[in-house]
């Protein structure tokens, strides 16, 4: 089943152009990474799906406008805009009760059993809250809500390392499963990446690259090259090379195009050590390697 | 919805058959109104606590009146009937008077704020992640000013006069002197029954597009909405003075806002509230001016939602 569908999605504030046209097709059940630098179009890109800013070009989310019909929508979309939305006047116990009045899918209980389990109490007020603890309100409320999909625009953005790894292991295994649909944007690429099904790179308002997580084990390897073998390993094209520790560092398409003999893994074994890049290795890779347009899409959509 | 404990099989067909079975979990349209009223009267506990404040200070005040009281019944008889009402009266009509303008300031001032302060807290973003439309949320703020305000202004108002009289009777009773003519020169049931149509006339129907202009200002206002919300009406006044000699938009706006003649006083029933005081309902539902207002009002209010639509944080 499709969650998010677009088709020429658009979005320009006067002459700069914050969406060029992209295309989406999210299924049910997938968790999507948004990987891009500042300004790349991310947040524009999940506020028009979640009905807060008008577009151009076609876009579905759950079969519906979300332009138009925001707050029906919401019905089955929970979205965690940033870390500090919360309204710091309201106490824990007036938001459990308000998002029970308002939101039919909101099972109170379950926000309750969640926050036993943290140093918040019903009587506190958001105001007398730590960061890292109106973080874990929010996702408390989130996650009692039966939701289809969730949007989460650089959730913990200022959390301290704990409460981050905190919020995505109970995300993964207190709400996720594979009935939901995840769609997350984050600086912090290397803390979600085992997280992530999916990954999308965006950057100018275009998609880069938009694969799965398997696609990007089989197709992606990082390899540190022997000194005495650099030669032969620049041979084979990799599309990025970068140093560590006095070692270089060379990362291979396999899938590429680009090159007439394909490169294959036993062959890049012999030259050094194999593993799969990270996240936002690939991701600085993709970008310098790709410059702004030329969309690279292999796979045309997350499948 | 408890599957997700559940092992996964079963989950998933029940998750399955929850987002197939088009059964968006039913809700009346009203519970996201009230909830929506609730949470505003939360946030903004200055719609109780001003009117209360006034009354509580209004009561201590009191006290010194109360000192004078057995004075003023034992000379009572001596006074023009016409003055007996008002030497007894005053207070009273000071009372209804002093929390009326309380919740009438607080109008303003939360009129103003509540679009825009939830733009600029950014609180906004969680708002607009529940299912409550932007419509129902401006009904929702506009019902504070022209239904909770007035109906609190009443209801206090009510108790402080109640309190009063009752303080009163207490110590004219400890004084040996007669309650009687407290209770009749007073009638407080028929000035508060003008007072009630007051409320519903003026405050609620006469000035609802007042209201509306200022939740559109606080809607679309950057910054500084107090001034947005008079500095334009100002500058056309001005305008149409210095082009036209005119100031027919300026009258326009102090006939609204002050009633002003003496048909609209017996229309709205302007303050001080006698016994007496000739009503004319008819006369009010009829005049152009009341449904023209409110024309405007509903116009404003759907202009005020639609904005709120495009607004994020500021």
């Amino acid at each position: 089943m499709t969650v998010i569908e677009a088709r020429g999605l658009r979005k320009t504030f006067g002459a700069t152009v914050a969406l060029d046209g992209i295309d989406l097709h999210i299924e049910e059940g997938r968790i999507l990474g948004l990987i891009g630098p500042n300004g790349a179009g991310k947040t524009t890109a999940l506020n028009a799906i979640l009905g807060l800013t008008p577009y151009q070009g076609e876009l579905r989310v759950l079969g519906r406008d979300p332009w138009t019909e925001r707050d029906q929508l919401m019905r089955d979309v929970c979205f965690i805009a940033d870390v500090a939305v919360l309204p710091r006047w309201i106490r824990v116990s007036q938001a459990l009760e308000y998002v029970a009045g308002v939101h039919p899918r909101f099972d109170r209980a379950k926000a309750e059993g969640f926050l036993a389990k943290t140093n918040i109490r019903l009587g506190n007020k958001v105001r007398e809250l730590s960061k890292g603890m109106v973080a874990q309100l929010h996702l408390a409320l989130v996650m009692a809500i039966d939701a289809r999909l969730l949007v989460l625009d650089e959730p913990t953005l200022g959390l301290d390392i704990l409460y981050r790894k905190q919020f995505y292991d109970s995300l993964l295994n207190d709400y996720f499963d594979r009935t939901r649909t995840i769609v997350v944007t984050t600086h912090q690429v290397e803390e979600i990446q085992n997280v992530l099904t999916d990954v999308m790179f965006i950057n100018r308002g275009r998609i880069v690259l938009n694969c799965s997580m398997e696609e990007v084990e089989s197709r992606y390897l990082e390899v540190m090259v022997h000194p005495e073998q650099l030669t032969a390993a620049r041979a084979l094209k990799p599309i990025y090379e970068r140093q560590s520790i006095g070692r270089s560092i060379l990362l291979f398409d396999l899938k590429s195009d680009l090159k007439l003999d394909r490169v294959d893994r036993h062959q890049l074994a012999a030259l050094g050590e194999v593993r799969t890049p990270g996240i936002a290795d690939l991701f600085v890779a993709v970008l310098e390697n790709k410059p702004g347009n030329q969309a690279a899409q292999p796979q045309g959509a997350v499948r | 919805m408890n599957t997700q404990s559940n092992p996964m099989p079963e989950s998933r067909d029940s998750q399955i058959n929850d987002s197939q079975g088009i059964a968006p979990a039913s809700m009346s349209a009203t519970r996201p109104f009230y909830w929506s009223v609730r949470r505003e009267l939360w946030e903004n506990r200055s719609i109780y606590i001003a009117p209360l404040a006034i009354a509580g200070a209004m009561l201590l005040g009191f006290l010194f009146v109360l000192f004078h009281l057995p004075h003023t019944m034992r000379t009572f008889s001596s006074l023009h009937p016409a003055q007996q009402r008002d030497a007894l009266a005053e207070p009273y009509d000071f009372a209804a008077g002093l929390v009326m303008g309380a919740a009438f300031l607080v109008s303003i001032f939360y009129s103003l704020e509540c679009l825009y302060g939830e733009r600029r807290d950014r609180s906004i973003l969680f708002w607009k992640s529940m299912p409550v439309s932007d419509l129902t949320t401006v009904l929702a703020k506009v019902s504070i000013p022209l239904l909770v305000l007035p109906v609190l202004a009443f209801v206090i108002t009510m108790a402080t006069q109640f309190i009063m009289l009752l303080l009163s009777s207490v110590v004219l009773l400890a004084s040996g002197l007669s309650v009687a003519p407290l209770w009749t020169q007073l009638q407080l049931h028929q000035t508060l029954l003008i007072l009630l149509y007051h409320l519903v006339t003026a405050h609620m129907l006469w000035y609802a597009p007042f209201y509306a202009w200022m939740l559109l200002v606080s809607a679309w206002a950057r910054r500084a909405p107090f001034l947005w919300a008079i500095v334009p009406p100002l500058a056309i006044g001005v305008f149409e003075k210095v082009a036209f000699h005119s100031t027919y938009f300026v009258d326009l706006l102090t006939d609204r806002f002050s009633g002003g003649s003496d048909a609209m006083d017996s229309m709205t029933g302007n303050f001080p509230f006698h016994p007496g005081m000739h009503l004319d309902p008819g006369a009010f539902l009829t005049a152009p001016g009341l449904w023209f207002g409110l024309i405007v009002a509903a116009a404003l209010l759907a202009a005020a939602a639609r904005l709120r639509r495009y607004q994020g944080p500021i």
